[in-house]
């Protein structure tokens, strides 16, 4: 029996394929131009490049460690959601009036449908026998447009994002803020305020808004406290006057802000969330 | 020994051919660098491959630590990220890894398409290779929630959103991906990660294996 390199088995591997068939490649002088051996000359050269690239690629790495937030807080109303940035050209469509509200499928199915699709079946649309990109204007005019389109639609989104003010909501910039419960008011706000305003004063998703980044003074708290502001109700707090003059001690004294606890680390006031505070007071 | 070794396998499982369609072919001249600098654009399609593995195998040793679950998931990556021995250069590569991935994978795209070697007889393989981008954004979609930072929430939500205006099927679409037509958590984070380690790599898996054999049976497009 015939063994070793070269054995052939028919569908049945009892049966031997007696056949001659050729497996053997063209030997590579008939190819034409230079060509040279896959294997091993040219991977040989391939894993220069591939080192040279990994070389790269750690140096990003050590230099950049990849970010990471604050642990993911649904109740956080402030935060500004920003995608990875190789989905900022979809997420950039939306922002165009004929692409969102009422005629946001355009911008979620619609354009990005028309374009991944006719990229998908590009094959199949540009069917002429031409390759070179003079043959086909139309579809290498189609495709600089998409691609001029997707980096500049990236472009526009990156520049209009506030870095600096992301830098905050890196886990290394995480404030633990934590209020005073020693304080003398402290009962008073767990009984008045907390179920809305949050247990350590940072607000609560469509209940109440944090406190923290609130400037007004003591006189202010108090007359909120007893006749509301906005959507706030007057009379959430109801027991007397001194336990109203601790509560807004306690709401001024513990914010990251105040004097006189020194947690702050000032960025508390630029935060985003602070604007719509100020607003709901002047309004 | 090792011939010995070899011959004994190729003996019982004839092996040669399959090495041989694997590794024995020719490069040739318009595509190799060393003849011709500009080849440089047909490297792209490697170094996609190339980076593909990184994802694969730092990927790998993440899930050693990763514990997919809303109360210890972020834990979990901030452990991985600031106690664990190089586990920030793990971490690091399968992050910056995604945006290289996508970088050269749409450089490998343009190259194929401003070449036009997407034209008979290469159709399929162009179509598997787009599809191969699509699997690579969904790995990238899915990838981002798994660390539970707010980042990854918000992101999400918006994403599912994307997902829910779509006619007619949005609200299943958005059902499917996050577990509930509604709320986006606990279930969210074990589908999404049950996508991004299991579905959507072999999906992955598949499409390159054809992609690649596609390559070998066609032979790359000839000089323009």
């Amino acid at each position: 029996m015939h063994k070793g390199k070269g054995m052939k088995f028919v569908g049945d591997s009892r049966i031997q394929d007696k056949g001659q068939r050729n497996t053997i490649p063209k030997d590579y002088s008939e190819y034409p131009g230079r060509t040279e051996a896959f294997w091993p000359n040219f991977l040989l050269k391939e894993w220069l490049v591939g080192a040279v690239f990994l070389i790269g690629f750690l140096c990003l790495v050590a230099v950049a460690p990849s970010p990471l937030e604050q642990q993911a807080d649904p109740n956080n109303s402030a935060y500004i959601p920003l995608p990875d940035w190789y989905f900022l050209f979809l997420y950039e469509l939306l922002k165009f009036e004929f692409a969102s509200a009422d005629y946001v499928v355009i911008g979620t199915v619609g354009i990005p449908g028309l374009a991944f699709g006719a990229l998908l079946l590009a094959p199949f649309l540009d069917r002429g026998p031409g390759r070179r990109p003079s043959q086909r204007p139309i579809a290498n005019g189609m495709m600089l447009m998409g691609v001029i389109a997707t980096v500049w639609l990236t472009y526009v989104s990156v520049t209009a994002v506030d870095w600096e003010q992301r830098e905050q909501y890196s886990i290394a910039n995480a404030t633990e803020h934590e209020v005073d419960t020693e304080h003398p008011g402290y009962e008073a706000y767990s009984n008045n305020c907390m179920s809305c305003h949050g247990e350590n004063m940072g607000g609560n998703a469509g209940m109440g808004p944090s406190l923290l980044e609130s400037q007004m003074n003591v006189d202010a708290v108090k007359d909120i406290a007893r006749n509301g502001i906005g959507d706030m109700p007057a009379n959430q707090f109801e027991g007397s006057d001194e336990e109203l003059e601790n509560l807004a001690n306690f709401i001024v004294d513990n914010r990251p802000s105040s004097d006189g606890e020194g947690e702050g680390n000032g960025e508390g006031s630029s935060e985003g969330s602070s604007e719509g505070e100020n607003s709901d007071s002047e309004s | 020994m090792l011939q010995k070794l070899y011959d004994w396998v190729d003996e019982r499982l004839d092996i040669t051919p399959i090495w041989r369609d694997i590794a024995d072919h020719e490069v040739p001249e318009h595509v190799n660098p060393a003849h011709h600098f500009s080849a440089f654009v047909y490297c792209f399609g490697g170094l996609t491959f190339f980076v593909t593995v990184i994802q694969v195998l730092s990927g790998m040793f993440l899930t050693m630590y990763y514990v997919p679950d809303i109360e210890n998931a972020f834990a979990s990556v901030e452990y991985l990220q600031s106690q664990v021995a190089h586990g920030q250069i793990v971490r690091g590569m399968h992050h910056w890894g995604a945006s290289v991935v996508i970088v050269m994978i749409f450089l490998h795209t343009l190259r194929v398409f401003f070449q036009g070697a997407y034209k008979k007889p290469r159709e399929l393989n162009w179509v598997v290779g787009v599809l191969l981008f699509f699997v690579m954004f969904g790995l990238g979609f899915t990838g981002y929630l798994l660390p539970w930072d707010n980042k990854a929430f918000f992101a999400t939500q918006v994403g599912l959103e994307i997902a829910e205006s779509v006619p007619v099927i949005g609200t299943d679409i958005k059902t499917l991906l996050a577990g509930d037509p509604e709320i986006v958590g606990a279930q969210t984070l074990t589908r999404f990660f049950a996508i991004h380690v299991f579905f959507l790599p072999a999906a992955l898996f598949g499409l390159m294996a054809a992609h690649f054999i596609m390559i070998r049976r066609q032979g790359i497009s000839g000089p323009l």
